[in-house]
């Protein structure tokens, strides 16, 4: 598995994809991590902006997917297609992009899941050019 | 896998605390949570069972400072070392940058200090990544069990087992009070900023 180099370049148009495509969609966070547990990117909402550990986050949700993969081929699965838990009034969605990517997003019931799907599925090839293309 | 930010100009790093269950590993962070300042290290995270025993990792992340003017961010993982976590000793290897095997110096866990070293050099190997060729230091636990009466290995029997093939520099340490917990953290920290930046910063810039 090949080091991950960030320049400013990269992080301002990633972050700016994130922003346009989810964000002003009313996600309240959106974090782009590393299947190492780094975060490459970490975009908020303003107002809406909560106090998250990304670390720990971006930790838990590598080894999660990482679980949850492994879970998958042991009952004959690829992997899960849809990766996602809901709260109260919390969302979280996890969605792959390429490899060794994950995006994380967090979201309140404003926000349809098909759409976070459907933006996420979206920005995945993009983001995966601008970091392993 | 580190990462690396040239905007922020920050290298992230991940070293793995590896070895067999009991040995140690979770005390070593305990420790170094503990010891740093504050303003140092982030939040220590840890996946345990009710008993204590490691189930998924712990992590503590460290802020060390500058070298070359770059930020250098430490995270430091165990695994649980039970033997039939294997699988889950091999999703937290994923990226690892740098390690620290910890061994027990008890004579009944001879065995599993070496058995743990061929689990290591196996679930690094799935990952493409070759043990000898890695950053790798050796942390001789438990010293103070060695003025015990309980029968323990000498560290030339440790280094007999363990280190004929890697041949890398070796620690003997207390976690429980520290002796060698800070001493271990400098040289593994020391080699894997080196092997990033060789592989990098040396040869890209
Ligand atoms: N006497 C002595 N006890 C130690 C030392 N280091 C750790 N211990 C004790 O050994 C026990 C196991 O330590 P842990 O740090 O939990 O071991 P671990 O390697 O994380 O174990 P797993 O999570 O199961 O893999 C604890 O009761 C520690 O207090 C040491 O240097 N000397
Ligand atoms: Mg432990």
């Amino acid at each position: 598995m090949a080091d991950f180099v960030i320049t400013a370049q990269s992080q301002e148009k990633a972050g700016n994809l994130i922003v346009n495509a989810l964000i002003k969609a009313g996600v309240k966070t959106a974090l782009l991590i590393d299947s190492a547990g780094n975060v490459l990117a970490n975009c908020g909402h303003e107002q809406q902006q909560i106090d998250i550990d990304a670390i720990s986050l971006a930790a838990l949700a590598a080894a999660s997917l990482a679980a949850t993969s492994q879970i998958a081929k042991l009952i004959g699965e690829d992997d899960f297609s849809l990766l996602f838990h809901k709260g109260k009034s919390g969302n979280i969605h996890f969605g792959r992009v390429g490899d060794e990517l994950i995006l994380i997003t967090i979201f309140g019931d404003d926000v349809s899941l098909g759409l976070i799907r459907c933006r996420v599925a979206e920005l995945a090839d993009s983001l995966h050019n601008i970091f392993e293309g | 896998m580190a990462l690396i930010d040239l905007s922020k100009k920050e290298v992230h790093c991940k070293v793995v605390f590896y070895g067999p269950g009991r040995c140690g590993k979770t005390t070593n962070l305990l420790y170094i949570h503990k010891a740093m300042d504050e303003k140092d290290r982030g939040k220590m995270l840890t996946i345990d069972t009710k008993g204590d025993r490691t189930l998924f990792f712990d992590l503590l992340p460290l802020n060390l400072g500058k070298i070359s003017g770059f930020d250098i961010r430490i995270q430091l993982y165990t695994v649980p070392g039970q033997v039939m976590y294997e699988a889950t000793r091999r999703l937290v290897l994923k990226g690892v940058d740098g390690l620290v095997y910890v061994a027990d110096p008890l004579k009944v866990r001879q065995e599993r200090n070496i058995e743990g070293l061929e689990d290591l050099r196996r679930n690094l190997e799935k990952h493409n990544l070759d043990m000898l060729k890695m950053p790798v230091v050796l942390q001789y636990n438990k010293r103070d069990l060695c003025d015990t009466p309980v029968p323990t290995l000498t560290v030339a029997e440790l280094e007999h087992d363990l280190n004929q093939e890697l041949k890398t520099s070796y620690y003997e340490a207390v976690a429980t009070t520290g002796i060698g917990v800070f001493e271990t953290l400098t040289e593994i920290t020391k080699k894997t900023v080196r092997y990033v930046a060789e592989k990098h910063l040396l040869t890209r810039v």
